[in-house]
């Protein structure tokens, strides 16, 4: 069933500062459901501070935003729990397990206790970290911890996905152990932000290349 | 998110924290070792063996007070350093449920931290323990208000990297008023002749009010205390 009437993401001159600096200048895109968007550019051209905005963890200051049929900053409430995020930080606590950081997070979702343990059993057997998930996430190396996080974005089964580098500190096993979580199979929407444009262009439906100063330079199909 | 739900967040937000200074001690043992010094540096500092009224009361919150500024300085350290805030905000349970588990969490330690050292602090000043009784309810109130207080002044301090800094610089003045209703309330407990009351109950009103007051400004700023 359709999560909105519209797209699932639609931008119009967003723009984001930092102070006096520009991160987003006038950003424009509308991204249908089900569909990927591979997010391209330089360091420093905004685009993990895109993937923050649209997971509601930013303001934006200008223009004008809608996630999920939600209008940004106003209904962010709506968005939060419908949006998976894999961001630079795992986003987990170090002295508590890989499981105990995903129990919390189901909690903190309001989600139903059993399903929520029998999903994130299911999680980490496609990860590959059932028999890790015990230890303390602060003695994992950090592909452990990737996966681990993973295993967060995707609990509450979220519509959109906003993948910041997916696959960094993933080994080849990795990669593949998590891409029914996150690759194109998930059938999600996703936005996917890489360095490496290859990759993410051959799994994405649009492309969008931002510049230096965070302007867009090119829209379109890969 | 329905009122179950967003108890049960706060139950396993409360939990967390628990479970984590349980495990790490990061900061219980700092403010029971801060406290316990104090009390001895009191003791010789003063060259009294015993202590009564006003000045009984004075050691006493005084040095609770500053052992609750290590715990407040630390309130928001995981929530910051480990994207606890992040991960939290891409939650749909409201803002006003982390603050609810940070307040209970520093009561919590509050309450351990005084299990501990306000027996030492009889031990150390008081000629005998029929005080202790009433106190609780000046405790518990002294609590709730270095709580409600503490939280919201370690998540505006938190994302500083002056933190330390600014925690006994906003905390203090504001605090001012519930030591003086606190120290006033537990003065007459600590008379020479036995606990006496005079204007305990009013004094308690006062600190109430503090809390009540707190309660509500925690509640109308924290949200946006939270947001970016």
């Amino acid at each position: 069933m359709a999560e909105t009437d519209g797209p699932a993401i639609s931008l119009r001159g967003l723009v984001r500062r930092y102070g006096d600096r520009v991160a987003l200048d006038g950003v424009d895109l509308d991204l249908p459901e089900g569909q990927t968007l591979a997010v391209l550019g330089p360091n420093g051209s905004g685009k993990s501070t895109l993937l923050r905005v649209l997971a509601t963890l930013l303001r934006p200051s200008g223009g004008e935003a809608s996630v999920l049929g939600a209008r940004l900053p106003g209904e962010a409430w709506q968005v939060r729990g419908r949006v998976g995020y894999l961001g630079h930080q795992p986003l987990l606590y170090r002295d508590l397990t890989g499981r105990e950081n995903l129990v919390l997070q189901a909690r903190l979702n309001g989600l139903d206790r059993e399903e929520a343990a029998e999903s994130i059993e299911r999680d980490l057997e496609l990860v590959g970290m059932s028999s890790r998930a015990d230890e303390a996430v602060g003695g994992y190396s950090a592909g452990m911890r990737q996966r681990i996080s993973i295993c967060r974005a995707v609990l509450t089964r979220p519509p959109l996905l906003l993948l910041d580098e997916p696959d960094s500190n993933l080994d080849p096993e990795g990669r593949v152990a998590v891409r029914d979580l996150v690759g194109p199979a998930s059938g999600r929407t996703r936005v996917l932000v890489s360095h490496e444009p290859e990759r993410a262009l051959a799994e994405a439906d649009l492309f969008l290349r931002l510049g230096p100063s965070g302007k867009v330079e090119e829209v379109g199909t890969p | 998110m329905s009122v179950g739900q967003a108890f049960d967040a706060w139950k396993a937000l409360v939990g967390r924290d628990l479970l984590t200074e349980a495990r790490t001690m990061r900061s219980l043992p700092a403010m029971v070792l801060f406290a316990v010094t104090t009390f001895v540096i009191f003791r010789y500092g003063l060259d009294r063996t015993q202590l009564s009224g006003s000045l009984a009361g004075g050691v006493l919150w005084t040095t609770l007070l500053f052992a609750a500024v290590l715990g407040i300085n630390r309130l928001f350290v995981s929530e910051r350093e480990e994207g606890g805030f992040d991960a939290f905000r891409l939650t749909p349970a409201p803002a006003n449920v982390l603050l609810a588990a940070k307040v209970t969490s520093l009561f919590v330690y509050l309450v351990v931290l005084e299990l501990i050292v306000v027996p030492i602090f009889a031990l150390f000043f008081l000629p005998e323990f029929s005080s202790l009784l009433p106190l609780v309810a000046v405790l518990l109130l002294a609590n709730l208000g270095f709580s409600l207080l503490g939280t919201v002044v370690s998540s505006m301090a938190v994302n500083s990297t002056a933190r330390d800094l600014i925690v006994p610089l906003l905390l203090l003045p504001l605090v001012v008023p519930l030591m003086i209703a606190v120290t006033g309330a537990s003065a007459p407990l600590f008379g020479p002749e036995g606990p006496g009351y005079e204007r305990f109950g009013e004094w308690l009103m006062v600190a109430a009010l503090y809390d009540g007051v707190f309660l509500l400004v925690g509640y109308a700023v924290f949200e946006f205390l939270l947001e970016d």
